[in-house]
C-alpha cells in the first residue's frame, strides 16, 4: 500500500475500496466451479480427508444450512424473538470447526452455529438465547465450546487469556508433547468487530506471550449496513504482519481450504510458536438478523454475484464430479435434515420458562444479602397475585 | 403543532440542527445509509451528505474519542450508541476525556459531543439490548443527562443537547420510539435541564423518567379509581437533577415514589430520596420508596416482566404509602 518515493517520504499509494483487497492472494483448494487445486502449503493438510470425511463435512454443512432455514422460520412464527442467520458461511465454519480437537477452547460471536455443532452443541440448545429463556444457552465446558457473546469483540482477550493460561500449564513441555496432546484456542469475529479495540490488544498480548491461539475472521462483506471497506483499506490478513504473526486470507466458502488453514495454524500455536491471524473471505447471503431488511444498503447484485460462490452447491458439485456423492446420499442428507429440524422445533417448544428466582441466583456464587432481601420481597410480591394472575405481575 | 412518534421527533429535531449549525454532524454505526437499526437517522445522510451524517467503523471507544477530537476543533458532534449495553468500550472515552476536558483545561476547552443512547427494556430482546445503564453516567460530573419521554421534549431535548457547550448523553427511551404525540415546533422549548409536572394530584407524587413516565401516569390514572390522587413529575434530566420541582411537589403531596427500571441499589431514586429527606424531612407522611430494577443483570426476555416496574408494582408501593 505504501511505496517509498525518490525523497524518501512515505506516499499513500491511492487504491479503489475493495481493490487491494482483490489483488491480495487467496488461499483456495475447491475453486467455486467445484474444481480441486493442489497448494503447495497447504493441500497437505488436508491428504487424509478420504470420500467419507467429505461427506461428513457436506453433511455438516447441509445440515447447519437446514438449522439456519428452520430456526428462521420459527422466528418468523414468534417462537424466536430474534435469529442471526449463518447463511452462506459453512464453509469457514465447519472447515474451521472440524480443525479443532477436543481439549481446544473455542469462543464464538453470535453467529457461529456451525462451529458450534462441530464442536457437538445440539442444534436446539442454540435457540434458547433467541427464545429469551437463557443468556448461555449451553454448557460451556461441556465440549470447551464457549457461549456466544453479544458485545462484539469482548470474547477475543478472553481468548487471548485462555490461551496465556494453556502456555503456563504446558511450559514444561516440549514442541513433540505439545503438539500431540496440547491444546489450543481459536477466537471467532466478524470484519466488524475487527475495528473493535479489544482486537488490537488481544493482537498485542497474544504476539507479546506466544499465546496459542488462532484469531479466526469471517470475514462476510458486512457489518450489519457498513460495507467491510469502512473497517479496513486493506486485507484484514495483512494486518497480523503488524503484530509480528502470520495473517492468512483463506476463501472461506471453501470448506477444504478453511479446514486446511485452520489446522496448520492450530500446529503452529500448539506447538508453541504463537498465534496466526485467519482471514476467511465469504459472505452473509442472508439479512444480519431477522430484524434486518438488506434492501436497504446492498445491492442484490451484489448478492447475485456471491450466489455462484455458494460453499454447500460448491462442495456437492464436486462430490457428484468426483464419485463420492451420489443421488442416494444427498437425498439421504436432506432427508436427515429435515428430520433434524423437526426435531429442533419439538424440542423448542418444550424449553421451560425460566422464573426470576433463578435470575437472582445466578449473580452471585456466595450467598449475598441484597440478593436475599429483593428476592424474597418478590417472591412475596408475586405470591399476592396468586388468585388472579396468568402470566407473571407487571 | 404536528402529531409524531418519538422516532421521528428526534429525526426532525435532528435535521433541524443539520439545517440550522453547519458545525453539527453526525456519527455512529449504521446510521448513515441504514438510517440506524432503529431509524432515527433515516434520510439524513441522503439530505445532508456523508460528512455530516458518518457510518463509523464498528468501534465505540472510536466513536467518541473521534467526537472529542471534532469537537476540539470546533464542531458539534452527535454521536449515536447503537444500544444501551453497547456503550461501554466507549465508557472509557467517555468518563475520563469527555466529561472531564473542561475541568482539566481549567476551563479553557469545551467539548460540546452528545452522545444518544436508546435505552431500557420491555422490548422482548436478546442480552445487552434493554439495559438501563444512566446512574454510572450521572456519578461522573462533567456530563449532563437528559432523556425525554414524549414527542415534544424529543424534538426539542435533541436540539438543545446539541447547542449546549457541556458534553450530554440523551438517553431515548427506546420502547417508546413509536409513542405518538403533538409536537408544537414553535413553541419556545422547556428548559431541558427541569422537570415537568406531568400530572397534578395532592395524596401522592410518582418521580418518573424515560420509558416509565406512561407506566406511571397509568398507575396514576388507577389510583384514582380508588379515591387516591396522584401527581406524576417527569423528571427530563437525570443529571442535573431538578430537586426544586421535586420538593415542591412533595411539600404538597406528602409521599414520594421514585421508580426508574434501572437497578434500584445505587440508583438515581436514591439520590432523589436523600435529597428529599434533607430538604422536605417534615414534609414526609411516609419514607420515600423506590420501585426500580433489581439487583441483577438484565434478565432473559421471559422473566422481564417480572424484572421491571410496571402498574402493579407502583400500586403496591402507593399502597405502602397510603397505610405506612
Ligand atoms: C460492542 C458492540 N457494538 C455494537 C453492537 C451492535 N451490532 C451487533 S452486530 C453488529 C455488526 C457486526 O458485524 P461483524 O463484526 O462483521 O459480524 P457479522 O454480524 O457480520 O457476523 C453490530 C454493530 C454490538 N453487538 N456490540
Ligand atoms: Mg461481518
Amino acid at each position: 500500500m505504501a511505496t517509498t518515493s525518490q525523497a524518501g517520504a512515505v506516499t499513500d499509494v491511492p487504491q479503489a475500496p475493495g481493490a487491494a483487497a482483490a489483488d491480495e492472494p487467496l488461499i483456495q483448494l475447491l475453486d467455486e466451479h467445484g474444481e480441486l487445486h493442489a497448494d503447495e502449503k497447504f493441500s497437505a493438510y488436508v491428504e487424509d480427508v478420504d470420500a467419507e470425511q467429505l461427506r461428513g463435512i457436506y453433511r455438516d454443512m447441509a445440515l447447519t444450512r437446514r438449522f439456519d432455514v428452520e430456526a428462521t422460520a420459527l422466528q418468523r412464527q414468534g417462537q424466536l424473538a430474534l435469529w442471526v442467520p449463518c447463511r452462506g458461511q459453512e464453509a469457514a465454519q465447519i472447515g474451521s470447526g472440524r480443525a479443532t480437537r477436543p481439549g481446544d477452547y473455542i469462543f464464538p460471536t453470535y453467529r457461529e452455529h456451525g462451529v458450534a455443532w462441530t464442536r457437538q452443541v445440539d442444534f436446539a440448545e442454540m435457540l434458547r438465547i433467541f427464545r429469551g429463556v437463557s443468556n448461555g444457552g449451553w454448557d460451556p465446558r461441556e465440549n470447551n465450546f464457549h457461549m456466544y457473546t453479544m458485545v462484539l469483540a469482548a470474547q477475543v482477550p478472553h481468548a487471548t487469556g485462555y490461551a496465556m493460561g494453556i502456555n503456563h500449564d504446558q511450559a514444561d513441555w516440549d514442541a513433540e508433547r505439545r503438539a500431540a496432546e496440547g491444546d489450543a484456542v481459536v477466537a471467532y469475529f466478524g470484519d466488524g468487530a475487527s475495528s473493535e479495540g479489544d482486537v488490537h490488544e488481544s493482537m498485542v498480548f497474544a504476539a507479546s506471550f506466544d499465546a496459542p491461539i488462532v484469531f479466526f475472521c469471517q470475514n462476510n462483506q458486512w457489518a450489519i449496513s457498513v460495507p467491510f471497506e469502512v473497517q479496513s483499506k486493506v486485507p484484514l490478513a495483512t494486518r497480523a504482519a503488524g503484530y509480528g504473526f502470520e495473517g492468512l486470507r483463506v476463501d472461506g466458502n471453501d470448506v477444504l481450504a478453511c479446514l486446511a488453514a485452520t489446522r496448520y495454524a492450530l500446529e503452529h500455536a500448539r506447538r508453541g510458536d504463537g498465534p496466526v491471524f485467519i482471514e476467511a473471505v465469504t459472505y452473509r447471503m442472508s439479512a444480519h438478523t431477522t430484524a434486518d431488511d438488506p434492501t436497504k444498503y446492498r445491492a442484490s447484485a451484489e448478492e447475485q454475484e456471491w450466489e455462484p460462490k455458494d460453499p454447500v452447491a460448491r462442495l456437492e458439485t464436486y462430490l457428484r464430479a468426483s464419485g463420492a456423492g451420489d443421488d442416494a446420499f444427498f437425498e439421504q442428507v436432506a432427508a436427515d435434515a429435515d428430520e433434524m429440524a423437526a426435531g429442533v422445533r419439538a424440542k423448542a417448544f418444550t424449553f421451560p420458562d425460566p422464573v426470576l428466582e433463578d435470575s437472582f441466583n445466578n449473580v452471585y456464587a456466595e450467598a449475598h444479602p441484597l440478593i436475599r432481601e429483593e428476592s424474597e420481597w418478590f417472591r412475596q410480591y408475586d405470591a399476592g397475585f396468586a388468585d388472579n394472575h396468568t402470566g407473571g405481575a407487571r | 403543532m404536528t402529531t409524531m412518534t418519538i422516532a421521528k421527533a428526534i429525526n426532525a429535531g435532528l435535521r433541524r440542527s443539520l439545517e440550522s449549525d453547519e458545525k453539527s454532524l453526525l456519527i455512529g454505526e449504521d446510521i448513515g445509509r441504514l438510517g440506524g437499526v432503529y431509524r432515527i437517522t433515516d434520510g439524513l445522510m441522503a439530505d445532508f451528505g456523508t460528512r455530516r451524517v458518518i457510518d463509523s467503523p464498528l468501534a465505540e471507544s472510536g466513536i467518541i474519542g473521534t467526537c472529542i477530537g471534532m469537537a476540539l476543533r470546533g464542531y458539534r458532534p452527535v454521536a449515536e450508541i447503537q444500544f444501551d449495553g453497547f456503550v461501554f468500550p466507549g465508557f472509557n472515552q467517555i468518563t475520563t476525556q469527555l466529561a472531564k476536558m473542561r475541568a482539566r483545561s481549567e476551563g479553557r476547552l469545551t467539548v460540546p459531543v452528545v452522545v444518544r443512547i436508546p435505552y431500557g427494556g420491555g422490548i422482548g430482546s436478546i442480552e445487552h439490548h434493554s439495559e438501563s445503564p444512566e446512574a454510572l453516567f450521572a456519578h461522573t460530573a462533567g456530563l449532563r443527562i437528559i432523556t425525554p419521554s414524549n414527542a415534544q421534549d424529543a424534538y426539542w431535548m435533541i436540539q438543545q443537547a446539541i447547542e449546549c457547550d457541556d458534553p450530554v448523553i440523551v438517553f431515548e427511551p427506546k420502547r417508546r420510539y413509536w409513542l405518538k404525540g403533538e409536537v408544537d415546533t414553535e413553541r419556545p422549548a422547556l428548559d431541558p435541564f427541569k422537570a415537568q409536572v406531568v400530572r397534578e394530584g395532592h395524596h401522592a407524587t410518582i418521580v418518573a423518567y424515560g420509558p416509565l413516565v406512561p407506566v406511571a401516569l397509568a398507575a396514576a390514572d388507577a389510583a384514582e379509581e380508588d379515591g387516591y390522587s396522584v401527581e406524576v413529575v417527569d423528571l427530563r434530566s437525570i443529571s442535573p437533577i431538578d430537586f426544586d420541582t421535586v420538593i415542591a411537589s412533595v411539600e404538597k403531596t406528602g409521599r414520594l415514589i421514585v421508580t426508574h427500571e434501572a437497578p434500584t441499589f445505587g440508583g438515581i431514586g436514591g439520590e432523589i430520596a436523600s435529597r428529599v429527606s434533607e430538604r422536605a424531612f417534615l414534609s414526609l407522611e411516609a419514607p420515600v420508596l423506590r420501585v426500580g430494577g433489581f439487583h441483577m443483570p438484565y434478565p432473559v426476555a421471559k422473566v422481564e416482566e417480572d424484572y421491571l416496574p410496571g402498574i402493579d408494582k407502583l400500586l403496591e408501593a402507593l399502597d405502602r404509602l397510603f397505610t405506612y
